[in-house]
């Protein structure tokens, strides 16, 4: 008997044409002689005792000679893409069967079928692509590009070029102003523009001049581009005020612009005073901004707790609601009129609907410190908040809670946000004297994709949005990094309001049923709205 | 495809050609006055699949009526558009031959559907509902894009015909060698291997490589296709089981004692000593594990990716030899010497269910590719099939003399029994019904005891194991013809199965998730909703969600007196109590319903009541 190293398939060949030396010899057929053979050995031959015998049934006598075959067929080819199982498709009748196995012609080298049948688990499979897609995300959320320094004090305002996406206006708390190239991230053009803070600066639609306003109460016009060689900074127009402005909006269409200070002023850019002042109330309105649609609509806040709303075309205010705490700035959403998005004092984003100011759409709630500033994304689905708590979140926009926060180590308190035209960018200006630039989606790769990139990218998006809900992808999905600092603030207001929730339960619960009025969380922070 | 013209037909246009000319030029979308312009055949040249694709119109606009696809506007649209075509006409006069989309058989459509519209979700919100209904349109149409892909497969199935309606059982394999082309009857073959005793096979998952081991330690894997060795070694120990890895480069084999994993080139890789006395194996591709059924009864899950023991769990059943997977959702089936046929899950220490199949032990078990059906045969002489969708009841029964001592589905849903020397194959009327066990259609006699079984995926092979070696018998129409080349490619490439490799590992389904029904995980998980709801509600004192309590509007003109308030208030509250009362009636009048056939005496018209 062979022993156990010794193949019993193991390429013993016989050659198939010496009838004689197989018989004596071999002791099974090997599969590749039996192929070689096909058929023919079978019907033709009588059965050799070395072949196992084929209980067939049918009398194994030579019924008719083999049948021509077809010449193009190729058996025991490589595997390569061009794998031809046979020629043509053809069929015959042996002995009045019709028979046919399956035989393919591959054309393409990846053939698709998408029967449910030949995919199975395909819920847990693609659960577990989203899980790794998920991961991936957060391994390559890399959101940080630049930070471009050069300011001698910390940035109060920033403001967008409207026709090109690589200019960016600053303006410092000493009163200089400097225009920025994003692509070459340096700083293009320096001006001494105010004495004391540059409180406002906005560029006008056409993008060839930008207006600044300082604490020097004047407010400036000034060309986009650089003074010739050898001629001095100088603003177009200098516009002196009796009051400290403090700050500044442009009209969306049309040559007016809105500051304000201690009342709100329309001006005309041809004149030196203004077309309107109004006001309601005696306090120092913080900021002013125009609806970038209804382009006569004006928001402002004002440090007496109030937002009010204003009208161009009438000589006074539309309606104001009072909040609990103090607004810093609001934001018009760009696709959406109605509404506007207010950065509150209590740490709370409030976003509005003009019609209906008495309860918010949405509180925003996320930040642990005082928000400073809020500028909306140009697609009007999220809008990104700077806050005093040095962190920038974004938010979308019907969610109470932040998708995404942005901190570094160096970052100071944030004074100024914006969103970049193109939807791709965050710039934040910072006490530190650093403006800093973000990718919008932390994880996106930048630059040209392939189309398989491409395809691969929205296949794992939707696979993301899919299971999103899912608590393990959930909770990967949502864990960031963040400094102690705001860490342990978090913690302690969780605690805080807790307490408050629990006292007012216990209150509920002890006293008379209705006495107590349940408030949501989104008319608590709404004390009147004023018409 | 017969897109070659035929002389028969070209002949009569052209001599009108002739006739025509001096006329107005006739084209061919015009009236037809001239007879022959209908023997050309408007449009595009229609195929034997084109017409299937083209439902006949009453039929299908009844089926329509009833399901969801009616709400679409592409398919239900057509019969209309067909009624008048003279709107269809264009700036040139033109007609469409064929206007709007492409029709799509509604069977194909259900087939790629997803998402079951009968299930509600309880108590959900305006807001959830409008986007669970914009996500079930959205699906409706991705399952009719996919259904129209189906144009796009290339090959058909393999079939047996016998002479003028005579049974294919009679039928030898001589025969079928005989009647089909050179390349698909060189995948018949014997291999004669008398001297290692009873075999055992598997054919790896894409169908192109086979290994098998012989009793007496013989062990041996190869391309099947291009009869190519890759690897021959006795392992000089009794072999119990083999079985190929993810891919063709792993083997492994349950050996007298321990389990032992073989490469490619027949080298040991691993040796198992935790799972010892294999007697069955069973590789769950998309989990990666390898569970071993072992004569001390246990089941052990190994996850080869890693190399760690998943689960061991105690059958408590003695010897267990009887194990298949459901390739539909991994469950594991082990047959018991009680009769009953236990399914496993990894995650679970006890058995997910236990079905009692047989009086006297099973002695094989197989589960088909969709995952409904289960053929079990016992010590009994019994042949069972069951239908696994929920109620484990037998769909069909047949005593067979001498009983089945090995069992397997087809890709297609063939079914093949061995018993003794005889292999038996039984087919179903289409693809996802099960196989009828009155008349078999395939019959073929082995030289020896049969000791394994296996379709070949992707051929229309059956390989067989038995005592005199190796037999791999045609059975035409067994094996799914049109592969996804992503996911098992008989033909792929080196590189091609490299990159599979990977994206298989990287998606790799936890042994967690295996459960009786795989799209269990996307369904919503309705306890743990109401359980969070519960205590939101427990939380803050209050249902943030309950529906305020009506407050009639103030009207005007005197009509808001108190009186007035008072009796609309009334009248909502009357009505939202009369809506409860209602409600509680029908829910009664159910239960009555349910309980009243099994109460009363059962009567022969019962079957009529619905």
């Amino acid at each position: 008997p062979p022993g156990p190293t010794r193949g019993l398939l193991c390429p013993r060949r016989v050659n198939s044409s010496t009838e004689g030396a197989r018989t004596g010899h071999s002791h099974y057929v090997t599969p590749a002689e039996s192929a070689m053979e096909g058929s023919d050995c079978t019907a033709k031959e009588p059965p050799l005792a070395n072949v196992c015998r084929q209980n067939y049934g049918a009398a194994q006598d030579p019924v008719e000679p083999a049948v021509p075959r077809s010449a193009s067929h190729v058996t025991g080819s490589s595997l390569g893409k061009a794998e031809v199982a046979c020629g043509r498709r053809w069929r015959k009748t042996a002995g009045n069967i019709k028979c046919e196995l399956l035989r393919r012609i591959i054309l393409i080298s990846v053939p698709r079928n998408y029967d449910p049948a030949l995919h199975p688990f395909e819920v847990p499979r693609e659960y577990v692509r989203a899980l790794n897609a998920t991961k991936l995300e957060r391994v390559f959320a890399k959101p940080f590009l630049a930070s471009l320094d050069g300011h001698r004090d910390g940035v109060n305002c920033l403001a967008k070029h409207p026709k090109n996406l690589a200019t960016v206006l600053s303006g410092a708390c000493d009163g200089e102003v400097r225009i920025w190239n994003l692509t070459q991230r340096n700083c293009i053009r320096t001006i001494q523009a105010h004495e004391g803070f540059v409180r406002g600066i906005c560029t006008r639609f056409c993008g060839t001049s930008f207006f600044t306003v300082g604490d020097d109460k004047t407010v400036k016009q000034w060309k986009m581009d650089g003074p010739g060689y050898g001629d001095e900074e100088e603003p177009l127009h200098t516009i002196l005020g009796k009051t400290v402005y403090t700050g500044i909006d442009h009209h969306w269409k049309e040559a007016v612009f809105a500051t304000c200070g201690q009342q709100v002023d329309i001006w005309d850019e041809q004149r030196t005073n203004p077309i309107c002042s109004m006001t309601w109330g005696f306090d120092s309105i913080s900021s002013v901004k125009f609806n970038p649609i209804e382009t006569f609509l004006l928001g402002s806040c004002a440090s007496d707790r109030n937002i009010v709303l204003y009208d161009m075309r009438q000589a006074t205010p539309l309606k104001k609601v009072i909040l609990g705490m103090r607004t810093n700035t609001i934001c018009w959403n760009p696709m959406e009129a109605f509404i506007f998005t207010a950065a509150n004092e209590d740490y709370n984003l409030y976003t509005f609907d003009m019609r209906a100011l008495d309860t918010p759409v949405m509180v925003h709630m996320d930040h642990v410190s005082a928000v400073l500033d809020v500028d909306y994304s140009p697609t009007g689905k999220e809008f990104v908040s700077a806050s005093f708590d040095k962190s920038i979140r974004i938010f979308p926009v019907d969610k109470s809670r932040s998708r995404e926060v942005y901190h570094t180590k160096r970052m100071q308190h944030v004074i100024c946000v914006k969103w970049t035209s193109d939807s791709k960018y965050i710039m934040c200006g910072s006490d530190e004297m650093n403006i800093r630039l973000w990718k919008a989606n932390a994880s996106e790769k930048l630059g040209v994709l392939t189309s398989r990139e491409k395809a691969a990218k929205d296949y794992n998006q939707k696979l993301k949005e899919k299971f999103q809900h899912y608590p393990h992808i959930k909770r990967i999905a949502r864990h960031r990094h963040l400094p102690k600092s705001i860490y342990s603030q978090i913690q302690e207001q969780r605690i805080m309001k807790e307490a408050r929730r629990r006292k007012e339960v216990n209150r509920i619960k002890h006293s008379k049923p209705g006495s107590v009025p349940i408030v949501s969380e989104k008319k608590k922070h709404v004390v009147a709205v004023v018409k | 495809m017969e897109t070659a013209p035929k002389p028969g037909k070209d002949v009569p246009p052209k001599k009108d050609k002739l006739q025509t000319k001096r006329k107005k030029p006739r084209r061919y979308w015009e009236e037809e006055t001239v007879p022959t312009t209908a023997g050309a055949s408007p449009g595009p040249p229609r195929n034997k699949k084109n017409r299937e694709l083209r439902p006949q119109r009453p039929k299908n606009a009844h089926i329509l009526k009833k399901s969801r696809i009616s709400k679409k506007p592409q398919v239900p649209k057509k019969p209309r558009e067909w009624k008048n075509p003279e709107s269809q006409r264009g700036l040139s006069g033109a007609q469409d031959p064929f206007p709007g989309p492409a029709p799509v058989p509604v069977e194909v459509v259900q087939k790629f559907c997803r998402i079951d519209k009968s299930r509600k979700l309880p108590h959900s919100k305006a807001k959830t509902r409008s986007r669970l209904e914009v996500a079930e349109a959205e699906e409706e149409e991705t399952s009719i894009k996919a259904a129209r892909s189906e144009l796009l497969l290339a090959e058909e199935p393999g079939f047996l015909e016998g002479e003028d309606g005579e049974d294919t059982a009679k039928i030898c394999q001589a025969d079928i060698v005989e009647a089909v082309d050179i390349a698909s009857a060189a995948k018949h073959f014997d291999l004669n291997l008398r001297q290692f005793g009873p075999y055992r096979l598997n054919y790896s998952r894409t169908g192109r490589h086979l290994a098998f081991g012989g009793r007496r330690g013989h062990v041996a894997a190869l391309d099947w296709v291009t009869k190519k060795l890759m690897c021959e070694i006795n392992v000089m120990e009794v072999v119990r089981d083999i079985r190929f890895l993810h891919s063709e480069a792993l083997l492994a084999v349950a050996q007298n004692r321990w389990l032992h994993i073989y490469d490619n080139q027949g080298i040991e890789l691993h040796c198992i000593r935790r799972c010892d006395r294999v007697t069955r194996l069973e590789f769950l591709p998309f989990h990666f594990l390898l569970a071993t059924a072992s004569e001390t009864g246990f089941l052990t899950y190994l996850d080869v990716s890693v190399g760690k023991i998943v689960a061991a769990l105690n059958a408590r059943a003695g010897r267990l030899d009887v194990m298949s997977q459901n390739p539909y959702n991994a469950v594991i089936h082990l047959g018991h010497s009680n009769g009953t046929v236990s399914l496993w899950s990894p995650a679970m220490k006890e058995p997910l269910a236990k079905i009692l199949c047989h009086r006297g032990g099973v002695r094989a078990v197989a589960v088909d590719s969709t995952g409904t059906y289960m053929a079990t045969s016992g010590l009994d002489h019994q042949l069972k099939i069951f239908d696994l969708r929920g109620t484990y009841q037998p769909l069909s029964t047949r005593t067979l003399p001498h009983g089945a001592g090995h069992l397997a589905f087809s890709q297609r849903g063939l079914l093949v029994a061995g018993m003794g020397d005889i292999v038996n194959i039984w087919a179903g009327q289409g693809k996802a019904s099960p196989p009828s066990l009155e008349q078999p259609y395939l019959t073929h006699r082995l030289s020896g005891p049969v000791h394994g079984l296996q379709f070949c995926p992707f051929e229309d092979v059956l390989g067989v194991g038995h005592t005199g070696g190796i037999t791999s018998m045609l059975v035409p129409g067994a094996g799914e013809p049109n592969f996804d080349g992503l996911e098992s490619n008989p033909y792929r490439s080196r590189k091609q199965r490299q990159e599979w490799e990977v994206k298989a590992l990287l998606e790799k389904v936890p042994a967690e998730l295996i459960c009786l029904d795989p799209r269990a995980l996307a369904e919503v998980d309705v306890i743990s909703l109401e359980q969070g709801k519960k205590e939101q509600i427990e939380r803050l004192g209050y249902d943030p969600q309950a529906k305020a309590p009506f407050q009639p509007k103030p009207k005007q003109k005197g009509r808001s007196s108190t009186a007035s308030l008072v009796k609309r208030k009334r009248k909502v509250m009357d009505e939202e109590h009369r809506d409860k009362v209602r409600q509680s009636l029908q829910q009664q009048h159910h239960k009555e319903a349910k309980a009243k056939p099994t109460g009363a005496r059962p009567s022969a018209l019962d079957r009529f009541v619905r």
